[in-house]
C-alpha cells in the first residue's frame, strides 16, 4: 500500500509541472505586457501597483527566467499580495513588523466553498443513491421512468437561473430564507446555536442549487452501476443459493455498484470547484468563486492566479484521495497495485 | 439517421433541436421588433398582446430579443464544439495511431487540463482578453476538447488491430488512407454523439458567463444576459427570468436527449439495461 501512494503521489509532480506551465501560458496570453494592455488591466491600478506587478512576476526578464520564477511561486505558495482589495497577501496570512496579522484572502475563502461543497456532496448522496437504486429495480417501471425524466431535467437545468427562481419564490414572495451573504445582522449578538443556525439558513440555497447540478449524473451512475451487478453471475449463484431478495441487493450488488463512486466523486471535484463561481456570485457568498469572480472583473491577477493553482491543486488532492480510498475499499483493486 | 430516429427520445430531441433551430434561422423574418430598440414607453410591461413575452427595463421586446439571442447561443455552441471535436480528433488519432511518447505527452495534457476547473481556466483567460462573442467561442473550444481526444484515440486503439485495417496495411496503405479511410469513418458515431452532448454543455457554459458579464456583451441579445437583467428586476418582472431560462433548458435538453438516443441506437450494448 505504502508504495502504491508513494508511487501515485510521484506521479502528481509531471501534472503540477504542466500546470504551472498552462497558468504560465495564460499570464501571457493578454497582448504585449499585462501591466500595459490598458483595454484588460484595471485603470484604477496605480502606476505603483504596476511597478509592484512588474517585479513580482519579473516581466522585465527573460521568458525562461520569469517561468522559473513562477514555478517557484507555486511551489511556495506564495502568489503575492492583491491589487484590489489593499494589498492584502493572496493565499496565507502575512505579519507585519507590529506583530499585526493580515490573513490571507484564499484562507478565508476556502473553508466557506469547501463547506458548501461537503455539504452538497452529502446531498448529493442522500438523494442520488436512493433514486438510483429505485430506478434501477423498477427499472423500465413508472418510477424508473419518473427518475430517468428528473434526471434529464436536472442535467438540462441551467444552475443560475434555478437559484434565480428559487431566490425569488423563497426569499422575495416568501421570504423563508435569506437570499444574500452568509451572515443576518446583528449575526454576532446570537448564541453559538443561533449563529450556527442563522449560517445554516444562509448555506441552504446555494448548497441544494450545487447539490442539483451535480444530483442527475450521480443517480444516472448509481442506475447502471446497480444494473450491471445484477447481471453478474455471482448474484444469480446469491439468488440460486436461496438468498433473499433484501440481503441479495443490499449485502451483495449494492455495495459493488457503489465502489465506482468513489472515484466518480474524485472526477466531480473539479467541476464542484469551478461551478462555485456561478451559485457564490449570485447569493453573495465569500467564498472562492465569488473571489475569483470578483478578481476577474476587476483584473485582480495575483489573485486570479493564485485561485486557479489552488483549484488545480485541489483537484489532485481530491483525486490523489479518491484512488487511495478505492484501492483502500476495493480488495481486488488493492492486490493489483501492490503487485 | 433514420434507424436512430426510431428511438423516442432521440426522435423528441431532434424535434426540440429542429424547431429552435428553425426559429433562430427565421428570427429577422418573424421577430416583432427590432432587439435592439429601445422604448422608454414601454418599460416593464407584463406579457401582453403586443409583447407576448413582455419587455425589459428599457422597453426592449422580449419575444425579439429571445430569438435572435437564440441565434447567438446556438451559434457559440456550434463554432466551440467544431473547435473542440477538431483538436480532439486530431490530437486522438496521433495519439492513437502513432502510440509511444507522442502518445504520452499528449494524454499527460490531457490529465492536465482536466486537473484545473474548466470555469476557473474559462474565466482566467477571459479576463486576460476582452470578452466577445469570438473570444468565448474559441475559449470554450480550447477547453473542452480533452474528452474527444480520449475518445478518438480509444476508437484508434481498439480498431488499429482489427483485420480490415491489418489487411488494408499489408496492401500497402499509407498511414493518412488508413486512418482517414478506415480509422476516422468507423469512430464517426462516438464522435458524433460527445459533439451532440457536447454543444448541450457549451450552451450552459455561454449562458453561464453572459449571465455573470463576461460573455456575449450588451447591446447583443443572448439568453445569459437576458437573465442578467432578468436578476436585476426579480422582484417586479419575472418574465425576464423566465423565458430565457426555459429556452436554456429546452435547448440542453434537446440536445442530451438527442444525443442519448443516438447513442442507444448505434449501441446495442447500452440497451440491454
Amino acid at each position: 500500500m505504502l508504495k502504491y501512494l508513494l508511487k501515485r503521489f510521484f506521479w502528481m509532480i509531471p501534472l503540477l509541472v504542466g500546470i504551472s506551465l498552462i497558468s504560465f501560458m495564460i499570464m501571457h496570453l493578454a497582448p504585449g505586457d499585462i501591466t500595459s494592455s490598458e483595454a484588460s488591466f484595471n485603470p484604477k491600478a496605480s502606476e505603483e501597483s504596476r511597478q509592484k506587478l512588474r517585479e513580482l512576476y519579473s516581466l522585465d526578464k527573460p521568458v525562461i527566467v520569469q517561468y522559473s520564477l513562477w514555478m517557484k511561486r507555486m511551489a511556495t505558495l506564495n502568489f503575492g499580495t492583491s491589487f484590489a482589495s489593499h494589498q492584502r497577501p493572496v493565499f496565507w496570512q502575512t505579519k507585519d513588523k507590529d506583530g499585526n496579522v493580515t490573513l490571507g484572502m484564499i484562507q478565508e475563502a476556502l473553508p466557506i466553498t469547501l463547506l458548501i461543497n461537503v455539504l452538497s456532496l452529502i446531498l448529493i448522496i442522500a438523494i442520488a443513491l436512493p433514486l438510483g437504486v429505485i430506478s434501477a429495480l423498477k427499472q423500465n417501471q413508472l418510477a424508473d421512468r419518473v427518475i430517468t425524466l428528473f434526471v434529464f431535467i436536472g442535467f438540462a437545468i441551467p444552475g443560475f437561473w434555478l437559484a434565480l427562481m428559487l431566490m425569488y419564490w423563497t426569499g422575495v414572495q416568501h421570504n423563508w430564507l435569506p437570499i444574500s451573504g452568509l451572515q443576518s445582522l446583528g449575526h454576532e449578538h446570537l448564541h453559538w446555536l443561533g449563529k450556527t443556525l442563522d449560517t445554516l439558513k444562509h448555506l441552504a440555497l446555494p448548497v441544494f442549487i450545487s447539490a442539483i447540478t451535480g444530483l442527475a449524473g450521480i443517480a444516472l451512475f448509481v442506475r447502471n452501476g446497480m444494473l450491471e451487478v445484477l447481471h453478474q453471475d455471482y448474484i444469480t449463484t446469491a439468488r440460486s443459493k436461496g438468498l433473499n431478495e433484501h440481503r441479495v441487493i443490499y449485502g451483495h450488488a449494492l455495495r459493488n455498484a457503489l465502489l465506482p463512486l468513489i472515484t466518480i466523486f474524485g472526477l466531480s471535484i473539479p467541476g464542484l470547484i469551478g461551478g462555485s463561481v456561478i451559485a457564490e456570485s449570485i447569493f453573495a457568498i465569500p467564498g472562492m468563486g465569488k473571489l475569483f469572480y470578483d478578481a476577474v472583473l476587476m483584473r485582480d491577477f495575483p489573485v486570479i492566479m493564485g485561485i486557479l493553482t489552488i483549484g488545480a491543486l485541489l483537484t489532485l488532492i481530491g483525486n490523489l484521495v479518491a484512488d487511495v480510498a478505492y484501492a483502500w475499499a476495493d480488495p481486488r483493486v488493492r492486490r493489483g497495485v501492490m503487485q | 439517421m433514420k434507424h436512430a430516429l426510431r428511438n423516442p427520445l432521440a426522435l423528441i430531441g431532434f424535434s426540440i433541436i429542429a424547431g429552435i433551430l428553425l426559429l433562430a434561422l427565421i428570427a429577422p423574418l418573424i421577430a416583432p421588433y427590432d432587439p435592439n430598440a429601445i422604448n422608454v414607453k414601454a418599460i416593464l410591461l407584463a406579457p401582453e398582446a403586443n409583447h407576448w413575452m413582455g419587455t425589459d427595463g428599457l422597453g426592449r421586446d422580449v419575444l425579439s430579443r429571445m430569438l435572435y439571442g437564440g441565434r447567438i447561443s446556438l451559434l457559440v455552441g456550434f463554432v466551440a464544439v467544431g473547435i473542440a471535436t477538431l483538436i480532439g480528433i486530431v490530437l486522438g488519432a496521433v495519439s492513437g495511431f502513432y502510440r509511444g511518447w507522442v502518445d504520452t505527452i499528449i494524454m499527460r495534457t490531457v490529465d492536465v487540463m482536466l486537473s484545473i476547473p474548466t470555469f476557473f481556466l474559462i474565466l482566467a483567460v477571459i479576463a486576460f482578453l476582452t470578452p466577445s462573442i469570438w473570444n468565448i467561442m474559441i475559449v470554450i473550444g480550447l477547453t473542452s476538447w480533452m474528452g474527444v481526444t480520449r475518445l478518438v484515440r480509444a476508437e484508434f486503439l481498439s480498431l488499429r488491430n482489427r483485420e480490415f485495417v491489418l489487411a488494408a496495411q499489408a496492401l500497402g496503405a499509407k498511414d493518412a488512407r488508413l486512418i482517414f479511410t478506415h480509422l476516422l469513418p468507423n469512430s464517426l458515431t462516438p464522435i458524433i454523439v460527445s459533439s451532440i452532448l457536447g454543444i448541450a454543455s457549451a450552451v450552459l457554459v455561454e449562458s453561464g458567463l453572459s449571465f455573470l458579464g463576461l460573455g456575449v456583451q450588451a447591446p447583443q441579445a443572448s439568453w445569459g444576459n437576458i437573465l442578467t437583467d432578468g436578476k436585476e428586476y426579480i422582484q417586479f418582472a419575472w418574465w425576464l427570468s423566465l423565458f430565457p431560462g426555459l429556452a436554456i433548458l429546452l435547448t440542453v435538453l434537446g440536445y442530451n436527449l438527442l444525443g442519448d438516443g443516438l447513442r442507444d441506437a448505434y449501441n446495442p450494448r447500452s440497451n440491454q439495461h
